[in-house]
């Protein structure tokens, strides 16, 4: 069994609805693995069961030795998985640091009274934390905007505030879910770039994404979802010519004799 | 217009410490100062209301939950308090701590159904409280004298002398509770505990999935506002020296809801200018006597519908202030290394 | 034991006019997520237009057929100018529910203005309009009676709007999809205004009959009568309008046992009560449907 994160046979009810059918993967550590498919094929269903968001109906995941299915959503990111979302769901009337201050959370180490009369370990944890969080920024390229009110940034810098965060969690596991939607191709070689990067680092990546291009240039490997099942996995290089992957994106071939 | 906020507001935070001294300065002359009796009262009314606006602003400004209850806290505040000191002769300072801390409480409880509950159904389990706390203050006869309320409630007592209207000493009392909360509001929205009731009214679910555990944020918000408006309450026992049930009824939840918003939701400043703009209304517009409360509610609709955060309510234009240490910290890892995280 | 069918025939019949107002949340809950704190004030403003006309010795019937026409227009006023402003801006939830707080606060008090009507009671023209029942040992009011036929009638009339008609359906699918109701050609604005029409048209009638029923009418009968409403809409499971009928019916019977057996203090609470209870129990009521969150 895989030490890192091993998931076997998971599967997601909706009342008569299968939205996740016996899909089995595992990541290991550093890592940068790619879950691809069609629109509506689950993916980020599973990105849910993963963080707890949703309780799945059947299967097992573990992650380092612990098992998730009980676990509540605070805990799955105090172990090490944090996540973005789809839809990029900034605090939008916080600023940029303070979004990623709140990434810092679960590792504060001060009390609530130490922080109400500032004393005790709150000075220093908090200079810290703020340290950090524009150091995390600062190495993005975010450092001019650390001021910045979430609200008022273009979503392509809203979408690099969102992971910040995620690092700032301290975690071992990202998942990034659609990281590279809205990009055009500079932003996206930038945020390729970027996602080697972690990986150097020392950060696992588990990614949703559709765009190809990054996709195939920084996967180690790939699993494909269609209607929730696991039609293929691999590398790049095997996925690419899978003709049951071409199949679920494109629909069927069609004789173009007739 | 920005320029001129960005300056006040630069200045603001560049000479805080003076601005604090000078308050404090100012409170510390009140007992010596020639002000009338009607002026006392009314600068007591803004800072108790600013101070119920800070309440109420802990959980409907920074954790965005409505609460149209908040009389409801008042009164089981101003109750404790003066019956503590009528019953039991309690002495004033202990019964007004021991009236925060039960209203504290009374927010834990009341903060539980919450949990469930979002939006509009929370706002009415709160104004089903404060119809609770209503029928509970008429029918308890034996503990709150019911409709009769509860008299001759003792003045406070500071070192052997009696704080009273006169001697200044209910203002400076009012003035420090105001600014020992003002000031923990600040201390609070500045803090884990802050960003984490900012990021529940911003996004639940992302808070959550940051690893904030949003139960325990959102009872905290009602214990914290529970205990300020409790407190508040405590102080106003002795005001007049006497309190009843209709001192506490909806429409005073409403006033209350009415400093914040008008004010400006989240911000401590906008709470005293709420207090200031709705203590000074009714006397400036003596003449609309009823009509009053009409204006209050069209305050509300007014301000939702053109200037929802308030009218001290904008958004920041200064720069996120870090500490010194902050940059000392940061001068530190630049010169050791670079690439992601810090 | 009389009392206690005593109580149980006033519940029932309390029962149905709280269903009665209860449709009035579900209604304009189901279309646009919101809970319309006005509501309880058009209750109140329709009574007190059917004692405005019934003073100008209008007939009664006449009065509350107007009085229930300008009740509706009212409501879709308000949806009009305050809270239609506020979905163009995408505003957050927080500015909706002020802004209906706010108009009922502003309802409220103009009523109870001295130079409108004033703050104190006001006899209401009575409902009693032939002799009382006699069933055994048992009472039956011709209020009672007709409150409870007029509340079922029109509670079966809602549901044939709903269910039955065009313009129902047009509800429904709002209901279910706004932007997919607006490409089938649904004039999305006019169903929404149509709704509160229809929540306030009933709120008025509910008023009448209520004031007929206890024959006195005040300014803040509103606000009383809107947050126990409110528990029926949430116990049966807002949204649903057979919820809303069942969750009355719960209501106003509890009320009446609680009024008849703990005291007629314990009569007004009762309701929050049960709306705490049903919230920390079954938060989506009895009939309601499970939320799923998307992420």
């Amino acid at each position: 069994m895989n030490d890192f994160l091993e998931v076997k046979s998971i599967s997601m009810h909706f009342g008569g609805l299968a939205a996740v059918e016996n899909v089995s993967f595992h990541v290991n550590r550093g890592e940068i693995v790619s879950l691809i498919g069609p629109n509506g094929a689950g993916k980020t269903t599973v990105f849910n069961m993963l963080t707890g968001v949703y309780k799945i109906t059947a299967g097992e995941m573990y992650f380092e030795g612990h098992d998730l299915r009980e676990m509540i959503p605070q805990n799955i990111v105090k172990i090490g998985i944090s996540r973005t979302f789809q839809n990029v769901r900034l605090f939008s009337k916080m600023r940029v640091i303070e979004n990623v201050l709140v990434g810092t959370h679960i590792h504060t180490k001060y009390s609530f009274f130490e922080s109400l009369f500032r004393v005790g370990r709150f000075k220093k944890e908090e200079a810290k934390l703020e340290a950090k969080a524009i150091g995390i920024l600062n190495s993005i390229g975010m450092g001019d905007i650390v001021d910045s009110f979430a609200n008022s940034l273009p979503y392509g810098e809203q979408r690099k505030v969102e992971i910040a965060r995620a690092i700032a969690t301290d975690a071992k596991l990202i998942l990034l879910d659609e990281p590279a939607a809205g990009m055009n191709p500079a932003e996206s070689a930038e945020l390729l770039r970027f996602i080697r990067e972690l990986c150097d680092k020392g950060y696992t990546i588990l990614m949703i994404e559709h765009d190809m291009n990054v996709v195939m240039n920084v996967s180690d490997r790939i699993y494909v979802l269609d209607h929730g099942r696991l039609i293929a996995d691999g590398r790049p290089e095997e996925i690419a010519n899978n003709p049951k992957v071409i199949e679920a994106y494109l629909g069927e071939q069609k004789h173009v004799e007739d | 217009m920005n320029r001129i906020l960005k300056t006040t507001e630069s200045l603001c935070y560049k000479y805080r410490y003076i601005l604090l001294a000078a308050f404090i300065g100012l409170i510390v002359a009140v007992p010596f100062l020639p002000i009338s009796r009607v002026i006392m009262r009314l600068l007591i009314m803004i800072a108790l209301y600013s101070m119920l606006g800070m309440g109420l602003n802990v959980l409907t400004g920074y954790v965005g939950l409505v609460s149209l209850g908040h009389a409801g806290f008042y009164g089981i505040g101003a109750y404790v308090c003066a019956l503590l000191q009528v019953r039991l002769g309690v002495d004033f300072w202990i019964a007004l701590l021991v009236s925060g801390l039960f209203t504290a409480l009374i927010g834990f409880l009341s903060g539980l159904p919450s949990l469930r509950l979002s939006g509009s159904y929370l706002s009415i389990v709160t104004l089903g409280f404060c119809e609770i706390v209503q029928m509970i203050l008429k029918q308890w006869e034996s503990v709150t004298n019911g409709n009769y309320g509860i008299r001759n409630i003792p003045k406070p007592v500071f070192f052997g002398m009696e704080l009273n209207l006169q001697n200044g000493g209910f203002l400076v009392v009012a003035l420090v509770l105001a600014l020992l909360t003002g000031l923990g509001c600040l201390a609070l929205k500045k803090s884990n505990t802050g960003r984490a009731f900012l990021a529940i009214r911003d996004d639940e679910l992302a808070a959550g999935m940051m690893g904030i555990k949003t139960s325990r944020y959102k009872i905290l918000a009602f214990v914290i506002s529970a205990f300020i408006t409790g407190l508040a309450g405590g102080f106003y026992s002795e005001l007049n020296g006497y309190i009843e049930p209709t001192n506490f009824v909806f429409n005073i939840s409403i006033l209350i809801l009415s400093v914040v918003i008008v004010g400006g939701l989240g911000t401590v400043r906008g709470m005293i200018f709420g207090a200031v703009v709705l203590q000074l209304f009714p006397e400036v517009f003596r003449f609309l006597n009823e009509w009053r409360f009409v204006v209050y509610g069209l305050l509300l609709v007014l301000m939702m519908r053109f200037r929802p955060q308030g009218v001290l309510g904008w958004q920041s234009t200064q720069p996120y202030h870090i500490s010194k240490r902050t940059k000392e910290l940061l001068k530190e890892t630049v010169t050791t290394k670079g690439g992601i995280g810090g | 034991m009389n009392a206690f069918i005593d109580a149980i025939i006033n519940g029932l019949v309390l029962g149905m006019a709280y269903a009665l107002i209860a449709v009035g949340y579900s209604l304009v809950f189901g279309i646009l997520r919101l809970i319309n704190f006005a509501h309880g004030s058009i209750y109140a403003f329709g009574a007190y237009m059917v004692y405005f006309f019934v003073s100008l010795n209008i007939r009664l019937f006449p009065s509350i057929v107007i009085a229930v026409i300008i009740s509706g227009l009212l409501a879709l006023l308000i949806d009009k100018v305050t809270l239609e402003p506020l979905r163009k801006k995408n505003s957050q939830l927080i500015s909706n529910l002020i802004t209906t707080v706010g108009v009922s606060f502003i309802i409220q008090n103009i009523l109870s203005v001295e130079y409108v009507f004033g703050s104190e009671k006001k006899v209401f023209p009575s409902l009693n309009l032939f002799k009382n029942v006699q069933i055994g040992n048992i009472t039956i009011q011709s209020s009672q009676i007709i409150l409870l036929v007029v509340a079922v009638i029109l509670l079966v009339v809602m549901s044939l709007i709903v269910y039955k008609t065009k313009i129902g359906l047009a509800m429904r699918a709002t209901e279910q999809n706004t932007k997919a109701a607006k490409l089938m050609g649904v004039n999305v604005n006019f169903i929404i205004s149509f709704t509160f029409f229809l929540g306030g048209a009933s709120a008025a009638i509910a008023g009448s009959l209520i004031g007929g029923y206890y024959q006195v009418i005040s300014p803040t009968m509103g606000s009383l009568i809107a947050l126990k409403a409110f528990a029926a809409a949430v116990v049966g499971g807002i949204g649903t309008l057979y919820g809303s009928v069942v969750g009355g019916l719960v209501i106003g019977v509890s009320e009446c046992l609680a009024a008849q057996y703990l005291g007629s203090n314990i009569r007004d609470p009762m309701a929050f009560v049960i709306l705490i209870l049903i919230l920390v129990i079954k938060p989506n009521g009895l009939f309601g449907k499970e939320q799923i969150a998307k992420v």
